[in-house]
């Protein structure tokens, strides 16, 4: 059957911001929808409020909306765009809830839209939790028990009928706050009695409790042939109990025999069936007991998923692509197997090798959160290794995640130090064993290394034997390791690079360096293999170069490699790893943009990536892809086997943020060639002395600052540069303890608090520049001209890190002699530093004083932003001016558009408890929007209302703010109140605010009174809250913020967004309430002069 | 690096795998020790490798397992497809680790041994699969020796050089029962105490054992019919003297053009009788030929568990589970004859069905084990087809 004839048109709904649980898997699996639909010849309309995708790239789509993804906003633009058709399952939950939202209003319906993927009453099925139990019952599949109750009585039926361990939770409290999980009777009726009470409509959920299970998932592919196919299953290492995102999975699932996967099968497709999916991917989750093999459904999600973009780079499968042929009509027998190109999409992938999936985590951004793993999901990204045995995969995956692994490394474990008893070991590690927390698997080593009975880890864990016994495998070379020293002939050294053992971990275990270790390793010719990733098991030929690297064979014959090197003139991009916060998808973007600008220019493009969410990991990004670790070992290797044939031009290592940075010493050392700005360039620029010279021959300023190698000289330092100062121990990267003190209290505190870092390297100390408007700037230079490429100025104050304040391109409170003066030295340092490619530049203004802040000659995380803003992309730009290109070669667009462009960040509060909401000089959100209009004001109140932080138009405004501050909000506050809002405030605020005629009403702080601002803002009572506290009273008003961000309240925490905030408001007054959306073909650029 | 003539074995390298074209992979010994030959295939199927190990249409074949990590589940007397193990032997990429499964009872190491199979492991699996499909299915040796003792390559392949594939070997008088029994068990029902016993039915088959599975026979029971099984060789005469509603051709090991020199006299005499006809894999094949088709060998075969299969009336695809190296030619197709099935990986024959006799087959395995269960429809079919014969015979005689 051919694709759909009926619709010419089809919106696209994207997934808006990164925030946990919803990254950059879906610009991957959005950017494979857009590109098939496109492709088919259909018009594509995008709506995405995330610019830092490749899905918002122009060439993506026909007609692009960087606007917020709201319901109301969709509306305009099918108002406008009258699309025939909405593609609802790529954009994560996002768009599947915007859709579903948009057929209850009747949009879909008024305007004759065609639902592609799932209808709304299957998303209803599959979300609703009482249908969906309905709907397994329908066809004879078993869900974990469950009851609703309303009294004791009913209480004790559902005991009956459930059993123990059951889950109880209240219905309606917030966070299920009151519920637990009863192991007794007596626990029961305590726990149901208590959220009886707990919850406002006296109901309690209960569930029988599956924690410890066996979780499996299936990806699964239907079409509207209902020929269904299994793409992947994956094996979750943590039991249930943990996320699946959270979890370290497997693929395939390992511990099944076929009967037992067989059932999951045919349960998977009977679940697509019965929920709906005529056409598409889903995933559906499973749990098995791991005694009896028991199966029960878990969940399952109608549309493309985290999962299935790892299946798709775990097999090779594009579920995305396929799925939106499936969607416009294909049937999967009629669509090709990319990979093999003779054969079918309708088949199921066979692989022979592991994949290991291992999450990264954040918690050091929110230390008073507990490190406990639950069914919340809280990890920030992933990496994803292939491997030809499972200790393989697992090994690699560990040193992937660049946490400062280079296999089992000793984790740190709380109250266990080196002179803890043998005993007193074995009890710490055995309640650490306890915790699900983001070590656990190395807690598991530790375990074994300290004689703990595998049985007794099992019954801690719950991890299935099978993957323990691999670890203790592991484990015990690594003792003989320690033992006996490194291998000396080629069989042994092979086998335990078959393991996965890395140089660096060998070197660990040896006492040596790692360059030692590889160089034994090379003497005894001993270099991995590369396999293709081919989706057949070599059943068939690919012509694709998906490979990963492995050990195979043995010592006595040569091992067959298919990496294939080609003749070709040929240069390596390194991406950058798992996402974690402050590296994140912005640097995916660059670095897709580097694979096409170099294949562009005739050359062949090489990629050396992990992260199986990103667009740079697709097989059809880069000419060859290599999907590897970033460690200096793996990366060596497959430069090594690419230099066999051909030309390798270089690496480049400026796309990816700090990951292949830090790779740069290792490459010039084996005299790599680094593509575009010199290394020494980059160290003079990191290098604090040696920038701190060149500043002063250019004549720049920058804040007077300080290098303290003593804790004693500290304080001396301070009194020379005067408080406020920014403190930082200079071997901690990431801003980790990075903080702005302002006496000697704090400092005090700070020291008490940070003990463990001071005491390991030198502390830098920075005059902290007060209430000084922060600039980035981003500048291409092909080493002899410069451009200015954009020039963002912050809303935020400098002390707040630049990745966590919203940011606004062009300037919007700027002089235009000031805008010169920036360009000015932009410029100077670009030449000074030979820049070829990018550079970014962080300026800090106070008083008409232009102070450097740092230099990064290389991207930065707001090249995407750029690219959107100015419709120059920049990226891709660079690339070419590495590799040799002019600036005087490409047509380039102003850099100071007619319109705004304004920025804005997603911070995981609300994920991480008793985390305070206050920004500061450490970098803390996962993800960027982007609003645009043709004011700056509408393009804030865009920003805002697209990371949920919707600027209200009316009702109650509550203020609280420190005294030095109370003079800076009364014009904003005046604003509000001529808005028609109702101002409330604490007591001093309050007073200060009537006494400056606006009229406020006075509401209690939580110790002064029952009623008071915490209960308010629970009952909902306002609708925007300023809060502005100094170190002293953040204390106390920690609570206030805490409860806004639970109760998702908007609110802000800096003068400069309330100010903005007021003048949005009354901007959208003036617009009757209503903003213009406007698609990126449709803004007017204007040529830049040369 | 020079070629290797010998070597002497240690405890990791004491196994050496030899094709007949000389190529040779060094490994590791596992099951028993000693010497195997068989025609060396791959197989792609991640689970079911104790369903696969019992196969009898694996007899003399030495079975190429391209998933790495083979044994996790280890074996159980549930998972099993004959009473013996008719491959000649097995070659893994990894180490057999312990077992972890809830119905796990044996380690497969143990298994292989008990079963007296020769295995090896520690092979770059995937390079040999590699080989098997550009090169074409080989004849090959598996050598194990205790560890220390000498391996001569140069001798063992001097030994197979010459010695060619299946093609030309009858084989399923090799698997085929020896007397007749009767079957009466139905399929695993996972936490429902596994195997159940037929109770009563009103219909019998007869089921032509070529070297069949059980699965098969368990998959006729669920569908509520009495079996009786009789070895391969059985005449017509015979089968028709235990008065079967229907016959069932079964699956089974070698050059179906081979066995087809006894077996198409008696499935003529079946046919023209108009007795019912079901038939799977080397059982299509055999079906085929009695209706004049003929039969090839296929370069790299077909074996795994995620074969896509097109129904050419329904067009939907099925993906089944398959193992064949030879196939049904597509040439000179008789009138009488539909092609029903078709691969959609290489679009050769994979169903055909009688227009003027109640006959039909399929070349992949509906009754699946290991593989999915999607096409067991088929036994549904078969038994319609039956009971619409049964009524239509009745129908003449009113």
């Amino acid at each position: 059957m051919p694709k759909r004839s009926d619709i010419k048109s089809i919106l696209v709904i994207g997934a808006g911001p990164i925030v946990i649980g919803q990254a950059c898997e879906f610009d991957y699996s959005g950017t494979q929808a857009c590109k098939v639909l496109k492709d088919e010849g259909y018009t594509v309309i995008l709506i995405n409020s995330n610019p830092a995708t490749i899905m918002t790239d122009p060439e993506t789509a026909d007609h692009i909306y960087i606007e917020p993804i709201t319901p109301d906003c969709v509306e305009k633009i099918i108002k406008k765009e009258r699309p025939d058709a909405i593609l609802s399952t790529v954009g994560g939950q996002t768009a599947l809830n915007t859709v579903l939202s948009l057929h209850k209003r009747g949009t879909l319906k008024k305007y004759n839209i065609i639902l592609l993927g799932a209808n709304p009453n299957a998303i209803e099925k599959a979300e609703n939790r009482h249908l969906f139990n309905k709907a397994m019952a329908n066809i004879g599949l078993d869900v974990p028990k469950n009851d609703i109750v309303h009294n004791m009585a009913e209480a004790k039926k559902a005991l009956e009928k459930i059993g123990l361990p059951a889950i109880i939770r209240p219905s309606f409290t917030l966070g299920g706050s009151g519920g637990g999980i009863a192991n007794n009777e007596d626990e029961f009726y305590e726990i149901v009695k208590n959220g009886l009470n707990l919850s406002p409509n006296t109901e309690v959920l209960i569930d029988e409790s599956i924690l410890g299970w066996k979780e499996y998932e299936m990806e699964v592919i239907r079409d509207k042939n209902d020929n269904a196919i299994i793409v992947c299953s994956i094996e979750n290492i943590d039991p249930m109990g943990t996320h699946t995102g959270d979890s370290i999975t497997v693929a395939p699932a390992l511990t099944l025999t076929d009967k037992e996967y067989q059932l999951m099968r045919n349960a998977s497709i009977a679940v697509l069936r019965e929920i709906g999916v005529e056409t598409g991917g889903s995933n559906v989750q499973f749990a098995t007991h791991p005694d009896t093999g028991r199966l029960v459904v878990i969940e399952m999600n109608p549309r493309v998923s985290r999962s299935s973009a790892l299946a798709s780079k775990a097999t090779g499968y594009p579920i995305a692509k396929v799925a939106t042929q499936l969607a416009i009509g294909y049937t999967l027998d009629e669509i090709n197997n990319d990979f093999t190109q003779c054969t079918p999409a309708s088949f199921e992938p066979s692989i022979d090798y592991i994949v290991c999936k291992i999450p990264r985590f954040a918690f050091e951004k929110f230390p008073n959160s507990k490190q406990t793993l639950s069914t919340q999901m809280k990890s920030v990204g992933e990496t994803m290794a292939i491997g030809r045995s499972f200790k393989e995969s697992l090994q690699k995956g560990l040193r992937s995640l660049e946490t400062g692994l280079s296999g089992f490394d000793t984790p740190l474990i709380k109250e266990l130090t080196q002179n803890t008893s043998l005993k007193d070991k074995q009890t710490l590690i055995k309640k650490a064993l306890t915790n699900p927390c983001p070590d656990r698997i190395l807690i598991i080593a530790e375990a074994m290394r300290h004689k703990i009975s595998l049985k007794e880890i099992q019954e801690k864990t719950q991890y299935d034997a099978w993957y323990l016994e691999q670890i203790q495998e592991l484990i015990n070379e690594e003792a003989q390791l320690i033992e006996h020293g490194l291998p000396k002939d080629k069989p042994a050294f092979l086998k335990l690079k078959k393991q996965g053992f890395s140089d660096a971990r060998l070197a660990k275990l040896t006492h040596q360096t790692e360059e030692n270790v590889r160089k034994i390793r090379h003497s005894l010719n001993c270099h991995p293999v590369y396999k293709k990733v081919d989706t057949c098991a070599a059943e068939f030929e690919a012509t694709s170069s998906y490979l990963y690297a492995c050990y195979e064979g043995n010592a006595l014959q040569n091992s067959v490699c298919e990496s294939a090197p080609s003749n070709k003139q040929k240069i390596i991009i390194l991406g950058s790893g798992p996402n974690r916060i402050g590296q994140g998808i912005e640097f995916d973007y660059a670095c897709v943009h580097a694979a096409k600008a170099i294949s562009e220019e005739g050359i062949e493009s090489i990629m050396i990536n992990c992260n199986p969410e990103t667009v740079s990991t697709d097989y059809d990004t880069s000419d060859k892809l290599y999907f590897d670790p970033l460690t200096e070992e793996d990366v060596l290797e497959i430069i090594l086997t690419e230099q066999k044939k051909g030309h390798l031009q270089g690496v480049i290592v400026h796309f990816g943020g700090q990951t292949p940075l830090k790779l740069s010493k290792a490459l010039e050392k084996n005299n790599i060639p680094i593509i575009g700005t010199e290394p020494d360039k980059i160290d003079l620029a990191e290098d604090r002395k040696r920038f701190k010279d060149l500043l002063h021959s250019l004549d720049l300023k920058q804040p007077k600052n300080a290098i303290c190698h003593k804790i004693s000289d500290i304080k001396k330092t301070i009194k020379q540069l005067n408080y406020p100062v920014v403190i930082r121990p200079s071997n901690v990267l990431g801003g980790r303890a990075m903080e702005i003190l302002h006496n000697d209290n704090e400092l005090n505190r700070y020291l008490d608090m940070n003990t463990a870092f001071i005491l390991d390297g030198p502390i830098l100390i920075d005059k902290f520049l007060e209430t000084a408007i922060e600039i980035d700037v981003d500048v291409l230079s092909d080493g002899t001209d410069v451009f200015i490429a954009g020039i963002l100025e912050h809303i935020e104050e400098a002390g707040i890190h630049s990745g966590d304040s919203a940011c606004c391109l062009p300037t919007y409170s700027l002089s235009k002699d000031l805008v010169k003066t920036i360009e000015t030295y932009s410029i100077k340092l670009a030449k000074a530093l030979n820049i070829k490619g990018l550079m970014n530049v962080q300026f800090a203004i106070q008083n008409n004083e232009i102070y450097v802040i740092e230099v990064n000659p290389r991207a930065s995380r707001t090249v995407p932003f750029v690219a959107k803003a100015t419709g120059n992309s920049i990226a891709k730009i660079a690339c070419k001016l590495m590799i040799g290109k002019k600036l005087k070669d490409f047509s380039l667009k102003s850099p100071y558009p007619s319109h705004y462009c304004v920025k804005e960040v997603t911070i995981p509060f609300p994920r991480f408890e008793r985390t305070d909401t206050c920004l500061g000089p450490e970098m803390k959100s996962t993800g960027e929007s982007m609003g645009i209009d043709s004011s700056f004001e509408m393009a804030f109140y865009k920003a805002q209302e697209a990371v949920g932080n919707t600027i209200p138009i009316k009702g109650n405004i509550l203020i609280s703010v420190k005294d030095s501050e109370k003079e800076r909000v009364l014009d904003a506050v005046n604003i509000f109140k001529d808005q028609g809002f109702s101002i409330y405030a604490t007591q001093n605020t309050a007073n200060f605010l009537n006494k400056h005629n606006i009229p406020t009403q006075h509401v209690y702080k939580i110790k002064e009174h029952a009623i008071n601002v915490v209960t308010l803002i629970e009952q909902k009572k306002f609708s925007l809250i300023l809060n502005i506290s100094d170190a002293e009273t953040q204390e106390d008003s920690y609570d206030l913020r805490r409860t806004a961000v639970m109760n998702q309240t908007s609110y802000t925490t800096t003068i400069r967004s309330f100010n903005a905030m007021a003048k949005s408001v009354k901007t959208m007054a003036r617009l009757n309430n209503q903003y213009h959306v406007q698609s990126l073909d449709e803004l007017d650029y204007k040529q830049h002069k040369q | 690096m020079k070629t290797i003539d010998t070597f002497t074995s240690n405890s990791d390298h004491n196994a050496v795998l030899v094709l007949s074209t000389g190529s040779f992979f060094i490994g590791k010994g596992i099951g028993c020790l000693g010497k195997t030959e068989g025609e060396l295939c791959f197989n792609t199927g991640i689970t079911g490798y104790q369903e696969t190990l019992t196969d009898p249409s694996y007899a003399e074949q030495l079975i190429t397992f391209t998933f790495p990590h083979i044994g996790n589940v280890g074996t159980n007397p549930d998972d099993l497809e004959a009473k013996n193990v008719f491959c000649k032997g097995l070659i893994i990429r990894e180490d057999i680790t312990n077992p972890s499964n809830f119905r796990s009872h044996t380690h497969l190491n143990n298994w292989l041994i008990t079963n007296k199979v020769i295995g090896i492991s520690n092979i770059d699996t995937r390079a040999l699969t590699t080989l098997i499909r550009k090169e074409g299915p080989k004849h090959a040796c598996i050598t194990s020796v205790e560890p220390g003792q000498k391996i001569d390559i140069k001798s063992i392949h001097s030994a197979i050089k010459n010695k060619g594939t299946l093609e030309g070997q009858e084989l399923s008088q090799l698997v085929t029962c020896k007397k007749t029994y009767t079957w009466s068990e139905h399929s695993f029902q996972l936490g429902q105490d596994g195997y159940k016993t037929l109770k009563k039915s009103d219909l019998h088959i007869v089921a032509i054992d070529y070297g069949i599975k059980h699965n098969i026979l368990r998959c006729l029971t669920d569908s509520g019919a009495k079996i009786t099984v009789v070895p391969a060789a059985t005449s017509a005469t015979e089968i028709l003297s235990y008065q079967p509603d229907g016959v069932f051709l079964s699956n089974g090991p070698g050059d179906p053009h081979e066995t087809a020199k006894f077996s198409t006299p008696i499935i003529r005499e079946l046919l023209d009788k108009h007795i019912p006809i079901f038939g799977i894999c080397l059982g299509n094949q055999l079906l085929s030929i009695a209706a004049k088709l003929t039969t090839q060998k296929m370069t790299k075969g077909h074996r795994g568990a995620n074969q896509p299969v097109q129904d050419l009336q329904s067009k939907k695809v099925q993906i089944t589970s398959q193992n064949h190296g030879f196939c049904v030619s597509q040439t000179s197709v008789p009138e009488n004859i539909e092609i029903t099935h078709i691969s959609l990986f290489d679009q050769s024959i994979e169903g055909i069905r009688f227009k003027d006799r109640p006959a039909f087959s399929v070349q992949f395995h509906p009754e699946s084990s290991p593989g999915p269960h999607e096409s067991r429809h088929l036994f549904e079919e078969f038994i319609k087809m039956i009971i619409r014969h049964k009524r239509e015979k009745k129908h003449a005689k009113t």
